[in-house]
């Protein structure tokens, strides 16, 4: 069973009397371990896919499946809950709230998710661990660098252990070595068995993936499984 | 999200933006620290009247006077007027259970009398001057500290002895320091408008309470010889006391002849009549027992007439009430003005934070999570405000006192320190529903999206 099955969504906005098809009956599935990007021009619907996905925003029709629950009604509490336990966000621009230190930042999920400070502490350190930047704990997001603070989201991405890592072209404010160095690592979530759905407009970077979805004009326009299609996993470590 | 997170936040929140948030709190701070003052202001007023009322003797006494002047029906039969006389002391004594300790009292005095007090070439006026029982110690709420009352016996054989307040001593024999421990002038012969009369006892000195810490403090700043505060007069009823003289009532029957001048000393008219109620429930059955009692013993005429302190207790409380309630509408507006300030900054600081808020809720943070954190952060602002509006209020109550009637002296009491902290609690609790609601309602694209 797919942990994403997307069903004929549609997603319509009105903007001044007019009616925009973001996206006009998408259907597709995503297996769990897949590392599957998102691509397609500006204006094509990507991004409003990767929210409907995210459970962000909801479709205006069709059917949404995620980890076996159809969730396309489910009403704004439930879809917090969902973000919160199945899903992390990495973005383009790292959204750290700067207000808080680097720890606190990795915090903020499990803060909503009701967890005692002890093990908050313990779980946000060793997410921090695992991007190498646990000595940076009590630093403000303004005193990283761009990747550091990149890393730091993905920590906070990784935190509650979701079943599915969105990232929206998060190296789009990066320059290309430190691009590299965030997609190695996830690539090496990739390996670890994690699901991660990447949206970018870089067709380079979508390359790298084993499931590669087209959009144009909030239509699917290719949908290639590697996996599927035999190309065999893993994909090779560097370009 | 757990409610010590919140309110962490909350503070952080506040502690991020130092001074605006003291822009902000400062309505709060004036709301909560003029209700406080307000409230202190109104109690001490309250408590002084209060004092002053029980001194004089109060709710349970009632007084009777002569009322020379008939009411316009009975006009015709003016010339039997005689006003209430010894008689009536013994009908009512026989006749009128619901009081007891009826009192006759002769007074001469008062403001603007010629009565003169000498003693070795030293003049006083006394406020009072009263020929009485010795049952008045009891009804006017005296104290004999030196010598003693006079007694029936000193009335009967109309002795000229008088007893003193502390204010007149004073002025005879000079005035220490502490009225305590001034001459004590038991035996010395002095003449009141030029009869003579022995001193036989002194009350104790009366003051309020305040007056008496204040006259500490100034004694206090003389031995540290620094310059001592002035210390203002304390409330009339207090320095009436002290210059009141009393002597036997047939005393001043034969001396003075201040009755009606027809009749003999033996029935000559009284200047009041005071007796006592043992409840104050019953003042109203008694106060119709006695006006039976009169009117059968002065043959329908209304020659006298009611006085009872529940006028003045009344007064009291209409004043007090008009006092807070004026005082209660400058704190609320003040309040009210509060709020709206903060309203208006959270507001504000929404539309800085649509960014934040999108983020938190990209993470999971529910509507209620985010209405929550902004109605804490609200109600955290406020609570600071009314935490140091609760500080300034006690500068404010100096301040104020200074300013207050001498009579009273401000008094912050627990209760004006928990509503005035309530209200600003409140205030925060209404002033972030909206900003709130604002807030939660984003949607977490469209605050992601925000630059």
């Amino acid at each position: 069973m797919p942990l994403v099955e997307l069903r004929d969504i549609h997603k319509v906005y009105h903007l001044g009397g007019e009616e925009i098809r973001a996206l006009d009956g998408v259907s597709l599935d995503i297996n769990e371990g897949d590392f599957c990007s998102i691509i397609g021009p500006s204006g094509s619907g990507k991004s409003t896919l990767m929210h409907i996905l995210g459970c962000l925003d909801s479709p205006t029709s069709g059917t949404l499946k995620l980890d076996g629950m159809e969730i396309q009604n489910a009403t704004p509490r439930q879809l917090a809950t969902i973000r919160n336990q199945k899903i992390g966000f990495v973005f383009q621009f790292f959204n750290l709230l700067p207000k808080l230190n680097v720890l606190q930042n990795v915090e903020l999920p499990m803060v909503y998710s009701g967890l005692g400070g002890r093990e908050r502490r313990e779980r946000a350190m060793e997410a921090l661990r695992h991007v190498e930047l646990e000595n940076r704990s009590k630093h403000r997001p303004s005193q990283l660098s761009g990747g550091q603070q990149q890393r730091v989201a993905i920590a906070r991405a990784l935190v509650n252990n979701p079943r599915i890592i969105f990232a929206d072209e998060p190296t789009g404010n990066l320059d290309s070595h430190t691009g590299e160095l965030i997609l190695d690592m996830f690539r090496g979530f990739h390996r670890e068995g994690r699901t991660i759905i990447l949206v970018t407009h870089d067709p380079e970077i979508a390359a790298l993936t084993s499931h590669k979805i087209e959009i144009r004009d909030g239509k699917i326009a290719a949908n290639l499984d590697r996996t599927l299609a035999g190309l065999d996993r893993p994909i090779p470590a560097a370009v | 999200m757990n409610l010590v997170n919140v309110i962490l936040t909350g503070l952080r929140e506040v502690w991020a933006h130092k001074f605006r948030s003291l822009l902000t709190m400062l309505g709060i701070i004036l709301g909560v620290s003029s209700l406080v003052a307000m409230s202190a202001l109104v109690k001490g007023m309250e408590v002084g009247m209060k004092s002053a009322l029980a001194e004089m003797g109060g709710l349970e006494k009632i007084r009777v006077e002569s009322q020379l002047e008939l009411p316009l029906h009975q006009r015709h039969l003016q010339d039997r007027v005689r006003g209430v006389t010894m008689k009536d002391v013994t009908a009512l004594r026989a006749g009128a259970p619901l009081v007891h300790t009826v009192t006759p009292s002769v007074d001469v005095g008062g403001w603007g009398s010629r009565t003169v007090v000498e003693y070795r070439g030293k003049r006083a006026r006394p406020y009072l001057f009263s020929g009485t029982w010795p049952e008045a110690l009891e009804i006017n709420e005296h104290e004999i500290a030196h010598g003693r009352m006079f007694n029936h016996y000193d009335d009967e054989l109309a002795r000229n002895v008088c007893v003193i307040g502390t204010g007149i001593r004073d002025e005879l024999f000079g005035e220490p320091d502490t009225p305590e421990d001034g001459v004590v002038p038991i035996g010395e012969s002095i003449t009141i408008n030029g009869q003579p009369f022995v001193v036989i006892g002194m009350f104790r000195h009366y003051e309020s309470e305040e007056y008496r810490k204040r006259r500490q403090a100034r004694l206090a700043a003389i031995a540290r010889g620094e310059q001592p505060p002035s210390m203002g007069r304390d409330h009339f009823v207090y320095r009436l006391k002290n210059r009141t003289i009393y002597i036997p009532l047939s005393a001043m029957l034969l001396n003075f002849r201040t009755g009606s001048g027809v009749n003999a000393a033996a029935d000559a008219q009284l200047s009041t009549l005071y007796m006592k109620i043992p409840d104050i429930a019953l003042l109203e059955p008694a106060l119709q027992q006695v006006r039976n009692v009169l009117m059968v013993n002065h043959a329908g005429l209304e020659d006298f007439s009611f006085r009872t302190d529940e006028d003045w207790a009344n007064e009291i409380s209409t004043t007090i009430r008009n006092y807070r309630m004026s005082g209660s509408i400058i704190a609320a507006i003040c309040l009210i003005v509060g709020g709206i300030g903060i309203a208006n900054i959270m507001l504000a600081s929404i539309s800085e934070r649509v960014r934040e808020i999108g983020i938190r809720k990209s993470v999971g943070a529910t509507t209620l999570d985010v209405f929550v954190q902004i109605l804490v952060e609200s109600v955290v602002l406020t609570m600071l405000g009314g935490l140091a509006g609760l500080a300034v209020s006690f500068g404010l109550v100096v301040i104020v006192g200074n300013f207050s009637p001498e009579e009273s002296v401000p008094m912050v009491t627990m209760g004006a320190l928990l509503i005035a902290f309530g209200a600003s609690a409140l205030v925060g609790l209404i002033a972030g529903i909206v900003p709130a609601i604002k807030a939660s309602k984003l949607h977490p694209i469209q605050a992601l999206k925000y630059d």
